[in-house]
């Protein structure tokens, strides 16, 4: 490690989180950094809290312990340690700071696509209509739907309603974009066009945390991928070391062997 | 078989009706503003309070949903003003009643369409910073109206023939109008013929209007 790297402290830095849903731990002391422009890919069979994890982050689910800091600013509770909840306001406006893309796209079924992006842009940023129309543009030409601005949701393809999903999360600027599972949901036809918009995004800089089960595209554009298995960090490290078949995690070579068995 | 169907009295009455329908109308319009916003509040507070208020709205509507309206109309007109030193009109009394028993009716409507607007369009309002109430107009309240528009337009209409019952303490609406001419000319078959001719079409355009409606919305879903 580089001694730039570091110096920098990390823009995600979660601690020891742990979640349980009622008797189920789903997290177990989870930690895991995120540096400025670092594309981190969690992978892991289901149910081992990888969305969970990402939904914590902007405190979507709330956690029992440990702690979640953002550019140093502890995410959902008042102090780390404290379980004091912020109040509302507090979140919605941290919860600007972080974009999240969704695996069922979510986008508001009542407003176009533009009209999807500029929601954010004028209630939460308090940019005029015009404004917030010619960043949604902007955005939208990014994505490749320039044409597409004043179509609804459902006028549009699964691939053009995630994509326009996407644009909705960067158009807020975040300072972190949280990917989960963004093409589990998409003909695979249509995955592709979609991982070429987040590729791009990852060369312009934007920190990620994803969550998906597209292993060769984590092992492109990841900078380091986290391995969950049972609520729990089980590995972590350069996607090479990761995804290498003779690696000692025998957890991981399972899930890998599993995974290349029902993929390939 | 000998009875002649004559209409000529019922035209000679007609203002009874087309007043009364009139006046059927606006009862309904009022009494579903009224009952509508009761509803849309009370919804609102329902799905986001704890269980005393929760149970407090549920009993209100159960306790509607179980009386006959008819009974809540004569309750309200003749029952309250005995009690209380209150007085009123027959029409404001019944647009009273009417508003509190759609209310009841509209809540039930309106707190299944919130509990049924999908998750994950509330997590895409948190997740870009919308605060709770921004959350409720721009994402759950659009929503709700989309999905519960055919059940809202069913109690509409049933709401509007509902305004039937004000008959009963002589407000002159539509059946009012036709118990009047029956009274007066004995005409019984031919004045409930027109008049339920006059229900009928009423209804059917009115479900139309608001079909119309439903399919803008749905097309823009």
């Amino acid at each position: 490690m580089s001694d730039a790297t570091n110096a920098s402290p990390a823009l995600l830095d979660v601690r020891d989180v742990s979640k349980a849903f009622g008797a189920v731990e789903v997290l177990r002391s989870v930690s895991l950094q995120v540096k400025r422009g670092e594309v981190v890919t969690v992978i892991g069979p289901s149910g081992s809290g990888k969305t969970t994890l990402l939904r914590c982050v902007n405190f979507l689910e709330s956690y029992d312990s440990g702690s979640i800091r953002i550019d140093g600013k502890e995410v959902g509770y008042r102090e780390a340690g404290t379980r004091q909840r912020r109040s509302e306001r507090d979140l919605a406006a941290m919860r600007a700071e972080t974009g999240m893309v969704f695996q069922s796209f979510n986008l508001f079924p009542h407003l176009t696509a533009a009209g999807n992006i500029m929601l954010g842009l004028t209630k939460v940023r308090g940019k005029s209509q015009t404004e917030a129309r010619q960043i949604a543009e902007h955005w939208l030409g990014r994505v490749g739907l320039a044409h597409k601005a004043d179509s609804l949701p459902a006028e549009l393809s699964g691939g053009q309603q995630q994509r326009v999903g996407i644009a909705r999360a960067v158009a807020m600027e975040p300072k972190i974009l949280l990917l989960d599972e963004i093409t589990s949901a998409l003909d695979p036809e249509l995955v592709g066009e979609v991982l070429a918009v987040v590729r791009s995004l990852a060369e312009d800089g934007m920190t990620m945390l994803m969550v998906t089960h597209e292993m060769a595209f984590a092992r492109d554009a990841s900078s380091r991928i986290v391995f969950m298995a049972d609520g729990g960090v089980s590995a972590v490290g350069p996607p090479k070391e990761i995804l290498a078949a003779e690696t000692s995690n025998e957890r991981l070579r399972t899930f890998l062997a599993r995974f290349r068995a029902s993929h390939f | 078989m000998g009875y002649a169907l004559n209409f000529n009295l019922i035209w000679r009455h007609f203002d009874k009706l087309w007043g009364g329908l009139l006046l059927s109308l606006e009862l309904a319009v009022i009494s579903i503003a009224i009952g509508t916003v009761i509803g849309l509040v009370l919804a609102v507070w329902y799905v986001s309070a704890g269980r005393v208020v929760r149970a407090i709205i549920a009993a209100y509507v159960e306790f509607i949903r179980n009386v006959p309206l008819i009974l809540l109309v004569y309750l309200v007109f003749y029952g309250v003003p005995t009690v209380v030193d209150l007085a009123y009109s027959a029409p404001t009394s019944f647009v009273l009643t009417l508003s509190v028993y759609s209310g009841a009716y509209l809540v039930e409507v309106f707190r299944s369409g919130l509990e049924a607007v999908p998750r994950g369009q509330l997590d895409a309002g948190k997740a870009i910073g919308l605060t709770p109430w921004q959350r409720l107009i721009h994402v759950r309240l659009p929503t709700m109206l989309r999905i519960t528009l055919p059940a809202l337009s069913n109690t509409f209409i049933s709401l509007f023939k509902d305004t039937s019952i004000a008959s009963v303490i002589s407000v002159p609406e539509l059946t009012f109008g036709a118990q009047w001419i029956n009274f007066n000319t004995f005409r019984i078959v031919e004045v409930y013929l027109v008049t339920t001719a006059m229900y009928l079409v009423t209804g059917y355009i009115l479900l139309f209007g608001l079909r119309l409606v439903e399919r803008r919305f749905r097309a823009a879903r």
